[in-house]
């Protein structure tokens, strides 16, 4: 496949995927982890002075 | 609404969480077809099939500097607005150009192996490259080397200035100093060179990885502005449980 260079462009598309896919998910996996800690404080009745008002 | 209302915390996550879906299915979608087209264009007359590294490996040099450069604009933010959201672009930017300036290095090292016969040269443009990475890399040892994050913040937008003229030289050192690395072949005052059949493959793909990094860039944001909130809260339990 991709004649006698084919090592290398295998390679490149090999490694770019690996690396964004993990850069999507360590992104992912950060996001689910802070939200679920703030959850976790806001169970407990820890709260931002703003909370009645917002949104996200 | 006003360009500066979405400068707020809390209507930017409201936006960017009715938003990042659309954003990612898109960039996903288009590159997708940018592959699709890339794997079906015919192969460079020269290079052969190696050509088909430039899909990614062009994209990946515009993007390195493309975020570079959103560091740079946020670091103005920092320091000369002293906006909170700024410093939060900022902090979310930096590994993701990071990722985008290592496979850079990483592909051109390997597409100059078959076509150079090495993996490297200290030419300006690998070398200049190389030093945008390890700016990159400068920038997340600085904020984590801080421990106060206000104080990081100016620090790294002082260095990401600092380092942004960097960023025209990386663009410019195919024109100004002799180098292995070709000159450039899309964006020039007479027009690509770059056949149709090549280019248009390029350019999609080129808008896809844009789009795949505005999406990562708006998640880790969005990741970041909660981590502050959470690290508000922490504090405040912490507060109360000692005068309970």
């Amino acid at each position: 496949m991709f004649g006698e260079h084919g090592f290398f462009i295998l390679a490149c598309y090999g490694v770019s995927a690996l690396a964004l896919g993990s850069l999507a998910l360590w992104i992912f996996a950060d996001g689910r982890l802070v939200r679920r800690r703030l959850t976790e404080l806001e169970a407990r009745g820890v709260r931002r002075r703003s909370a009645g008002r917002i949104d996200a | 609404m006003a360009l500066m209302d979405l400068a707020n915390p809390t209507r930017f996550l409201a936006l960017s969480g009715r938003v990042l879906p659309w954003l990612t299915g898109l960039a996903l979608a288009t590159l997708a077809l940018g592959f699709f087209l890339a794997f079906r264009a015919p192969e460079d007359y020269q290079q052969g099939e190696t050509v088909r590294i430039m899909y990614i490996h062009v994209p990946f040099a515009w993007l390195a500097m493309f975020g570079y450069s959103m560091l740079a604009a946020s670091a103005l933010g920092i320091l000369v607005w002293r906006h909170p959201l700024a410093d939060v672009a900022h902090k979310a930017m930096a590994p993701i150009g990071a990722v985008f300036a290592f496979l850079c290095l990483f592909t051109g090292s390997l597409w100059g192996r078959p076509m150079w016969g090495t993996y490297w040269v200290w030419d300006a443009r690998l070398t200049s490259m190389l030093v945008l990475l390890l700016l990159y890399l400068g920038l997340l040892a600085l904020r984590s080397a801080i421990e106060d994050p206000n104080q990081a913040g100016r620090a790294a937008a002082v260095l990401s200035l600092v380092g942004f003229v960097n960023v025209p030289i990386v663009k410019f050192s195919v024109d100004w100093w002799n180098t292995l690395h070709q000159p450039a072949s899309v964006f020039r005052m007479d027009g690509p060179t770059i056949h149709s059949s090549l280019l248009w493959p390029l350019m999609i793909c080129a808008i896809g990885f844009t789009l795949l990094m505005l999406a990562l860039h708006m998640a880790a944001m969005r990741n970041e502005i909660y981590r502050r909130r959470l690290r508000v809260l922490e504090a405040r339990a912490a507060a109360e449980a000692a005068y309970a």
